[in-house]
């Protein structure tokens, strides 16, 4: 590779990742800040995150939000996982492509037309049954529940797809029925896939809000929708605090996650190698 | 011989299984035919009536008079898009700003994957995770952190203003701009990744074959490296795209009252204005505009696993 | 051992053979088993019977069939049409996991979440065996595969061999009626491929379990199968002992898929009870042939001579003139312990002899363009209608 060609590479990636962490960074900054102007420091303060905790309004839309988020999450393992099986080992059958098709489009699908049809399915359902009646928590359960379900298909059929086949026949050979070779096969060697599709549908879970605001009734303010409502009258630091808690969890959680990966990668080799110098 | 015929419990277990098979297809066939499939229909069916001052705010498709069904489709709705012009003008800035983002996002995102791509191991996986690492926080926080950065008060004009550079602030935020910057920034990881997964896969030794055979890099580059890559530059494009169209946060955020995007308008018929039956004749619209590149993308998706396994 | 005694022995194992005998049963049946695949034909009508204690080798390349065929004995596949029998027993509609059968898997299968004593174990759970009875089978079948201390490793912490091993006690330890094998020493290197070929052998000759395998490797077939069946395209060419086979091909495919061979175009213009004329314009010559041969004068036939059986001479025979083809040595390749001579008959076609270098030669004996003659014994040439 050329001198000139890495130069140009080295700098679109650090000012790729300058675009991505300067406005991230700003907001952690000022979220520290005593004044209440984004363009001035006044000086080091943690005013705003007590302020922030003393907010009765954002605590219970953030603690409606965890719920449905782990709600959603759950629900949607049951509902995805399934889903992903039987699109990476079920072979043919009768309306497969509606089937794919269906779990892959709400993936791409725009959250204005999701949260629009959902909401007017539980209009006409309520008028049909009688069921939701009106709308809250549940209705929201079910709509993040449906789009999350297809990453965690995705998620799933992808770690399937990977997998070779014949370790379920080899189980089946060994005279597991179907059901038992999923719980004690498939299952255990999908787990991280599995973990990964509820942790990514619980964060999307936590994140929305165009869907939610179609289908959230009175009492089911998501943080999401706290946020959207105090941010567009313009900036403000408890904003800021909030964000910096969020991106504290998150990155504490990626981290712990990559490292607990590397060590078992580094457990792994290290046994590799071992079982290679005594063969 | 005892066992040439299946015992009892054999026959339990084989029927079990055929009916195990049509539960684990059926659950979740159910629930999405419930609660994705039905509901567009249900947003088709309403886009045919007509508003009203009631509850729910639409008239009935179907109405039992005397001896039948009386049905009254209204299509009332789709030519009042097409009479006003700003439905139409909607859809095209739409259209417009969501291709030009995408483009802009490429152009960002090519050169990011590819550096990614060729890093050595431990620094590659570190990269990767960077990349990774924003799409897992809020989506929300990350528009909003613009908002500080573009405003009238934000911190580009405050610079600029204390180095002399400008007397004036600028008008960034509530503009095109703003909502240019808006949806590459939360969108780029988006491109990334696709890229970076075909651009990984890629054997160094064609281009080193195509240096050996003569080909300058530059050309090596075109000849070689993107046409092989297009799968991921189609995937990214259209994962960028497909979405930007419909974005609603974004506009409403960061760009004026005179930005136009399809997704805020439907919102707005929604909320605002609580006009139902014209809000899904608006999504049955968008949603037209946007079957072919779905439909692509699904495509490029089966391919690739395909050529995966 | 004298020519006749070795024919005799020959003979008398035949007859012992329970392929050879009409009233014995076989163990498995597949009777007109034929599997499509969309248009595609997998396996196309085959018939085959494959009896109590034998290692049987499935061989050829790929795509014949061969792992098709197995496959369906196992259960993982439905045959299209025809049925098969095992031990007396209609398989059809039978799931693999009550079937008699046990396969070791190509990739081995092992799960990888469990150790080796685990996966060992799995197939005796199923069968809800008591505990105690479990462990000693399993410690049993790990000493049997000389594995008993590794047996609380995970599988990514064994070399290939030693996951070989575990493969193996996991699909022995049900005691089976068949064990499958698909292609079980083609993820090991050479050396350990050897090697564990006889292991395998001794292995069956202990536990006496019949073993159905797949292999596209003709030397591993020859080496362990009592009997090899040779697939192409979804049918059976040929089935036979190993020594059937090397020695009678029935068909130009046959001789040249096990080991090497010359094949030379004749018409047959003398044909008595005892013996048999070919004249050949490939070989420039008449070839004598110590047995009748089924056909007419005149037709068309080939005729198989494996290159080891074939003799140079720097001077041509004077007692016979059958069986002698002149030509000039164009190319030698030398392996050690054989040299490889390309041979350009007067007639222009070019002939493979091998000869052992028994001992260290100061020169050799042939060089490029020396004038050879090549001959043969009578009843080393295998003749060939089709």
């Amino acid at each position: 590779m050329t001198g000139k060609r890495s130069t140009f590479l080295l700098s679109a990636l650090v000012f790729g990742f300058a675009f991505l962490y300067v406005p991230i960074l700003l907001v952690i900054i000022y979220s520290f800040n005593e004044g209440k102007l984004v363009t001035v420091w006044t000086g080091f303060s943690f005013k705003w995150y007590v302020s922030l905790f003393s907010n009765d309004g954002m605590i219970d839309a953030a603690w409606n939000s965890l719920r449905i988020g782990v709600m959603s999450a759950t629900l949607a393992l049951a509902v995805g996982t399934p889903a992903g099986l039987v699109m990476s080992r079920f072979g043919r059958f009768k309306g497969r492509t509606l089937f794919s098709g269906m779990v892959a489009a709400p993936l791409v699908m725009p959250e204005v037309i999701t949260g629009l049809s959902l909401l007017l399915l539980f209009v006409t359902l309520e008028q049909l049954i009688g069921w939701p009646a009106g709308r809250g928590v549940t209705t929201i359960v079910i709509a993040h529940t449906t789009f999350c379900a297809a990453y965690v298909a995705v998620v799933v059929q992808s770690r399937l797809a990977g997998m070779d086949t014949s370790v379920e026949e080899a189980a089946m050979d060994l005279g597991a029925k179907p059901a038992k070779i999923f719980f004690v096969i498939t299952l255990p060697m999908i787990l991280p896939a599995l973990l990964a599709g509820w942790l990514l549908s619980f964060t999307l879970s936590l994140d929305d809000l165009v869907i939610a605001s179609f289908v959230a009734g009175p009492g089911s303010t998501t943080l999401p929708m706290k946020v959207f409502s105090s941010v567009r009258l313009g900036v403000s630091p408890e904003i800021n605090a909030l964000a910096t808690l969020i991106i504290l969890a998150v990155s504490v959680m990626i981290v712990i996650s990559s490292l607990l990966i590397l060590r078992s990668e580094r457990a792994r080799s290290r046994s590799m190698n071992q079982a290679a110098s005594e063969s | 011989m005892s066992s040439d015929k299946p015992t009892l419990k054999q026959r339990y277990d084989r029927l079990m299984l055929r009916h195990g098979r049509i539960i684990v297809i059926g659950l979740p066939y159910l629930w999405l035919m419930l609660f994705f499939l039905i509901p567009f229909l249900i947003v088709l069916k309403i886009s045919f009536a007509t508003a009203e001052y009631a509850q729910p705010p639409y008239s009935a498709l179907f109405t039992w008079i005397d001896e039948g069904v009386n049905i009254t489709i209204n299509f009332g709705n789709y030519l009042f898009l097409l009479s006003d012009s700003l439905y139409i003008s909607a859809y095209l800035n739409s259209i417009r700003i969501a291709a030009i983002s995408t483009v802009i996002t490429l152009l960002i995102g090519y050169p990011m994957a590819y550096g990614i791509a060729r890093a050595q191991g431990s620094l590659r996986s570190v990269l990767l995770m960077m990349v990774i690492l924003p799409f897992w926080t809020s989506f929300l926080i990350r528009v909003y952190a613009w908002i500080g950065i573009l405003d009238r008060e934000g911190l580009i004009n405050a610079l600029l203003l204390n180095l002399g550079i400008i007397s004036e602030p600028l008008i960034m935020r509530q503009t095109e701009f703003a909502v240019y910057i808006g949806i590459v920034y939360t969108y780029l990881p988006f491109m990334i990744l696709p890229l970076y997964s075909t651009l990984e896969k890629m054997d160094v030794s064609l281009i080193e074959a195509a240096l050996d055979l003569g080909c300058k890099p530059w050309k090596a580059f075109i000849k070689v490296t993107l046409p092989l890559s297009m799968p991921g530059i189609l995937a990214g494009s259209l994962l960028v795209f497909i979405p930007s169209v419909g974005e609603f946060v974004i506009p409403e955020l960061l760009g004026g009252p005179n930005t136009l995007m399809i997704g805020r308008t439907l919102w707005n018929e929604f909320f605002a204005n609580r006009d139902w039956p014209i809000a899904s004749s608006v999504a049955i619209a968008m949603l037209l505009f946007l079957v072919v590149p779905i439909m692509w993308f699904q495509h490029i998706q089966t391919k690739q696993e395909e050529n995966g396994q | 051992m004298s020519q006749g005694a070795l024919q005799k022995a020959h003979e008398d194992v035949h007859k012992t053979q329970p392929w050879n005998n009409p009233d014995a049963v076989p163990f498995i049946r597949f009777e007109n088993v034929t599997k499509k695949f969309g248009d595609f034909y997998a396996v196309d009508d085959v018939s085959l019977d494959i009896y109590r204690h034998e290692l049987f080798a499935l061989l050829g390349g790929s795509g014949c069939g061969k792992t098709t065929l197995l496959r369906m004995l196992a259960g993982f596949e439905e045959p299209t049409a025809g049925k098969i029998f095992i031990d007396g027993v209609d398989m059809a509609g039978v799931p693999a996991y009550e079937r008699p059968t046990n396969m070791m898997f190509q990739s081995y299968a092992l799960f990888p979440h469990m150790t080796v004593e685990q996966n060992v174990a799995f197939g005796l759970h199923q069968d809800g065996l008591p505990k105690s009875e479990i462990r000693t089978l399993v410690s049993d079948m790990l000493a049997l595969v000389q594995m008993t201390k590794f047996a609380k490793r995970k599988p990514h912490q064994l070399s290939g061999g030693q996951r070989q091993r575990v493969a193996l006690a996991r699909s022995l330890v049900k005691k089976p009626k068949v064990l499958l094998l698909d292609e079980p020493l083609g993820a090991l290197d050479k050396k350990l491929r050897e090697q564990t070929q006889f292991e395998l052998v001794n292995i069956q000759e202990k536990v006496g379990t019949t073993f159905v395998m797949v292999t596209h490797d003709q030397e591993e077939a020859m080496t362990m199968a009592s009997r090899i069946a040779v697939m192409n395209e979804g049918v059976i060419r040929q089935l036979g002992t190993p020594f059937e086979l090397y020695e009678y091909p029935n068909s130009r495919f046959t001789a040249n898929f096990l080991g090497q061979v010359n094949l030379i175009e004749g018409t047959l213009v003398d044909d008595d009870e005892k013996y048999a004329v070919i004249q050949s314009d490939d070989a420039g010559g008449e070839i004598y042939i110590d047995h009748a041969v089924q056909g007419h004068e005149g037709a068309t036939l080939w005729i198989a001579l494996r290159p080891e059986r074939l003799r140079l001479l720097t001077e041509q025979p004077t007692d016979t003139k059958y069986n002698c083809l002149s030509g000039k040595v164009e190319e030698i390749g030398y392996l050690g312990g054989l040299s490889t001579y390309h041979v350009r008959l007067d007639s222009g076609f070019r002939i493979k002899v091998t000869e052992p270098n028994s001992s260290r030669h100061i020169e050799p004996r042939y060089t490029w363009e020396d004038r050879v003659w090549v001959t043969w014994e009578a009843g080393a040439a295998s003749v060939l209608n089709q």
